[in-house]
C-alpha cells in the first residue's frame, strides 16, 4: 500500500489556484512522464478537471516528495500552494480515490461526469506506461466500486436543478409530457430554461405572452411557438397544461376567478403553474382550486434541497460501501504482498537443503535409489514441517492488515531482505524493457 | 377440494394485503414485485378452485360464497389488466384488501346451493351473475383509483418533497385508470341488471320495485350513470369524483347486502 495522492479540489482551493494547476488534455501525457521520472515514484497519473487536480502515485517507499514535484512542475512557491493541498497515503489515498470515482467528492454529489474523466485520465496514463501493476489494480477496483455505488445507492438518480424539478413535478401530474402545451408568461432567462427542459421531455407546443409584444415574438420564434398579446392572456391560457409565469407585476395576475374560468373551459383537466415571479403571479386563493397545481420559487427551491438531502442520505450509504471496499482492497493487496515472501522463503530453504545434501553426499557413499528417495523425503519433510507455521502465520497476517510487520520479521529472521529486493528490481527492469 | 385451492389462493392474497398496508407508508420496488407474483400465483389457485366449483355441476355460482369468490377473482383480473397497461400495482392498495376479505369469507366453508327458485333460468342467471360481477369489479377499481387520485392530489398540493418519489403513478394516469374502468364497467352493470330483471320477471311475472334489492340496485345504477355523465360532461375528478365514487360503492355494498333481506333475491330457502 505505498499509494500516495496529492491534490486540490473545489473545497480546498479557490478557482484562481485550481486554474494555475489545471493541465490541458494535450499536456497530460508529458506531465505523467515527468511524474513517473520524479525520484521515488514508480507509477503515477494525473486527474485534471475543472474542480480538481490530483496526482495519484505508487511510490518506492511510501513517502515520495509529491509537494516538491508540484512546486517544480508548476513553478509555485510552497507558500502559495501548500495551504490548499491535501495529501493522502496508503489506505487514505485508496479511500479518497474511491470517493472521487464514485462522485462522492464532487461539487454536485452523484454527478456522472467525473467517472468518465477519471477513466480518460487512466487511459492516457496507461497508454504511456505510467500506470502498470499497483495503480492498475487500484484503478480497476475504483471503477468497480463506482459502479457498485451507482447501482446500489440512489446517489446519482435524482436531478437537482429547478428546471428539472419542474419537469419531474409536471410528470407527476401528467404522466407523460408528450403533446402537452406550455405557456410562458413574461419572457425571462429562467422561464426560458424551464421551457427548454419541458420541451426536451416531450411538450410540443408553446405560447409566449409578454408585456412587450416584440419580446414575446422573439422568444416564441426560438421555440417555434406562438406569441400571444398580453391582453389575450386569459382567453388563451386554458389551452396550456403547464404555465411558467415570471412577470414583474406587483400583484398576482392569476386570481381565483381566472382559475375557475380556465378549469371550466378545460373540463377540469389539471393545470400546472410554475410561478417563478417574486412577488408571486399566482394568488394563493387560486392555488387552492382543485385541479390547479402551483409551485412557487420557494417550493421549487425546497424540492431541490430535499433532493440534495436525499442524496446526502444515499451518500452515507455510499460511504459505507466505500469503507468496506477499501478494507477488501487492502486485504487483497496484502495477500499479494506475502506471496513473494513465501516464495523466496521456500527458495531459500530449498537452496540450503540442496547444499546440505550435496555436502554430505560424499560421506554417505553410494546409495541405492531407495535410499536416495528416503533422504530426499526426510529432508523435504523436515523443511516442510519447519516452514508450515511461518507460512500459515504469513497468510493469516495478510488478512489482518499486520502483514508488513510479519513480512518484515520473517525476512529478517531468514535473511531474505536483499534477495527479495533484488528480485523485484529485476522484475521492474523486465517490465520497463517491455 | 375447491375450498382447499381457495385457501391456497387466500394465503397468496395475504401477501397482497400486507403490501397494501406497507405501500402507503413506504416505497419498495422489491415488495411490489413480490406482491405481484404472489397475487398471480393466488389467481392460479383461485382459478383452479372456481373451475372445480363449475365442474361440480352445481347451479353455477348461486351460493353467496361462490359468488364472493368469483367477484374476488374478477377484481384480481381487473387489477392485472390495469397492471398490464399502466405498470402500476398501486390500485392494489384498495383492491387487495377487498379481494382478501371476499376470498377469506368465501374460504370459510362450503355452502349449500341456493337461489333454487331460479333453476329454470340457468343461462340467464349465469349471465346475470357474470355481468354484474364484472361491473362490480370495474366499480371497485374505479373507486380505488379515485381514492388514489385524492391521495396523490393531496401530496402534490401539500408540496411534500416526498411526492416526487411516491409509489403513486402520475395524477393523470390514476385519473385514466379510474375513468376507463368506469366506462368499461357501465355496460356490464347495465346488462347485468337487465338480465337480472329478465330472470325476475320470468320467475315472478313482474318486477317489484319496492323490493330493497331492486331499489338499491337501481339507485346504484343511477349513481353510476351520474358518475359517467358528470365525468363526460364537465370532467369532474378529484374530490367531487371521489365522493360520487364512494357513494356508488356504498350503494353497491348496500345492494349486495340487500340479498340478506330481499324477498326475491334471497340466498335462502
Amino acid at each position: 500500500m505505498r499509494f500516495q495522492l496529492i491534490g486540490v479540489n473545489h473545497k480546498s482551493a479557490p478557482l484562481e489556484v485550481r486554474e494555475r494547476l489545471a493541465i490541458p488534455e494535450s499536456r497530460l501525457p508529458d506531465t505523467c512522464r515527468d511524474l513517473t521520472a520524479y525520484p521515488g515514484i514508480e507509477e503515477g497519473m494525473v486527474i485534471s478537471t475543472c474542480n480538481r487536480v490530483e496526482l495519484v502515485t505508487h511510490t518506492v517507499n511510501g513517502s515520495a516528495d509529491l509537494r516538491g514535484f508540484l512546486h517544480d512542475h508548476f513553478q509555485l512557491s510552497p507558500e502559495e500552494l501548500d495551504p490548499h493541498l491535501y495529501e493522502f497515503r496508503g489506505k487514505d489515498a485508496v479511500r479518497h480515490l474511491f470517493r472521487v470515482a464514485s462522485s462522492l467528492d464532487s461539487m454536485v454529489v452523484g454527478e456522472a461526469q467525473i467517472l468518465g474523466q477519471v477513466k480518460e485520465a487512466y487511459a492516457t496514463a496507461r497508454a504511456i506506461g505510467a500506470v502498470r501493476g499497483q495503480l492498475d489494480q487500484l484503478f480497476s477496483r475504483a471503477f468497480a466500486v463506482a459502479k457498485r455505488v451507482r447501482s446500489e445507492t440512489a446517489v446519482g438518480s435524482s436531478s437537482v436543478s429547478i428546471a428539472s424539478v419542474a419537469v419531474e413535478l409536471a410528470k407527476k401530474i401528467f404522466g407523460t409530457l408528450d403533446g402537452k402545451t406550455v405557456f410562458i408568461v413574461g419572457a425571462g432567462k429562467m422561464s426560458e430554461l424551464a421551457a427548454r427542459h419541458l420541451m426536451a421531455h416531450g411538450c410540443t407546443s408553446i405560447f409566449v405572452a409578454n408585456r412587450t409584444y416584440e419580446r414575446a415574438i422573439g422568444l416564441a420564434q426560438k421555440f417555434n411557438g406562438q406569441a400571444i398579446k398580453f391582453d389575450d392572456l386569459y382567453a388563451t391560457c386554458d389551452r396550456a397544461d403547464i404555465v411558467i409565469t415570471s412577470t414583474g407585476a406587483p400583484h398576482a395576475i392569476f386570481r381565483r376567478e381566472h382559475g375557475e374560468q380556465f378549469l371550466a373551459r378545460r373540463k377540469n383537466r389539471p393545470m400546472f403553474f410554475i410561478d417563478i415571479a417574486v412577488p408571486r403571479d399566482v394568488s394563493p386563493e387560486m392555488a387552492k382550486l382543485d385541479g390547479i397545481f402551483t409551485y412557487d420559487i420557494d417550493d421549487l427551491q425546497q424540492a431541490v434541497s430535499s433532493h440534495v438531502s436525499d442524496r446526502r442520505k444515499e451518500a452515507e450509504l455510499a460511504e459505507a460501501i466505500i469503507t468496506s471496499e477499501v478494507e477488501r482492497f487492502e486485504a487483497k493487496l496484502h495477500t499479494l504482498d506475502v506471496v513473494p515472501t513465501i516464495v523466496s522463503l521456500q527458495d531459500h530453504l530449498e537452496t540450503i537443503r540442496q547444499a546440505e545434501i550435496d555436502r554430505v553426499r560424499g560421506r554417505l557413499g553410494s546409495m541405492t535409489p531407495e535410499q536416495e528417495i528416503a533422504v530426499e523425503a526426510l529432508t523435504r519433510g523436515i523443511i516442510n514441517k519447519v516452514m508450515h507455521t511461518p507460512i500459515t502465520t504469513l497468510k493469516t497476517a495478510a488478512k489482518e492488515s499486520e502483514a508488513t510487520t510479519v513480512i518484515d520479521v520473517v525476512r529478517r529472521l531468514f535473511n531474505l531482505h536483499d534477495k527479495e529486493a533484488s528480485t523485484s528490481e529485476k522484475k521492474n527492469e523486465v517490465e520497463t524493457r517491455q | 377440494m375447491s375450498l382447499l385451492w381457495l385457501r391456497f389462493a387466500l394465503a397468496c392474497y395475504f401477501v397482497g394485503l400486507v403490501y397494501a398496508f406497507v405501500a402507503l407508508t413506504r416505497t419498495s420496488d422489491l415488495f411490489s414485485r413480490v406482491a405481484l407474483h404472489a397475487a398471480s400465483l393466488g389467481m392460479v389457485f383461485h382459478f383452479v378452485s372456481l373451475t372445480e366449483v363449475f365442474l361440480s355441476g352445481h347451479v353455477v355460482w348461486a351460493s353467496v360464497h361462490n359468488g364472493e369468490s368469483l367477484l374476488a377473482f374478477f377484481s384480481m383480473t381487473f387489477f392485472m389488466i390495469v397492471y398490464a397497461i399502466y405498470q402500476t400495482t398501486s390500485p392494489g392498495v384498495v383492491v387487495f384488501p377487498v379481494v382478501f376479505f371476499l376470498t377469506f369469507v368465501a374460504a370459510i366453508d362450503e355452502q349449500p346451493v341456493l337461489l333454487t327458485q331460479f333453476v329454470s333460468h340457468k343461462g340467464w342467471l349465469a349471465a346475470h351473475i357474470f355481468l354484474i360481477f364484472i361491473g362490480y369489479a370495474a366499480l371497485l377499481v374505479s373507486f380505488g383509483a379515485s381514492l388514489l387520485y385524492l391521495l396523490q392530489e393531496r401530496r402534490l398540493k401539500a408540496k411534500k418533497p416526498s411526492s416526487l418519489i411516491s409509489f403513486l403513478p402520475a395524477l393523470e394516469v390514476i385519473d385514466q385508470i379510474g375513468y376507463r374502468s368506469l366506462l368499461l364497467g357501465f355496460p356490464f352493470m347495465t346488462l347485468g341488471l337487465l338480465t337480472g330483471s329478465v330472470v325476475a320477471i320470468s320467475t315472478y311475472g313482474h318486477l317489484d320495485f319496492l323490493d330493497p334489492k331492486i331499489l338499491l340496485s337501481l339507485l346504484m345504477w343511477v349513481v353510476y350513470m351520474l358518475m359517467v355523465f358528470t365525468r363526460w360532461n364537465s370532467g369532474w375528478r378529484g374530490r367531487r369524483a371521489a365522493f360520487l365514487a364512494t357513494f356508488a360503492f356504498v350503494a353497491a355494498l348496500a345492494a349486495w347486502a340487500a340479498n340478506y333481506f330481499s324477498a326475491i333475491h334471497r340466498f335462502g330457502a
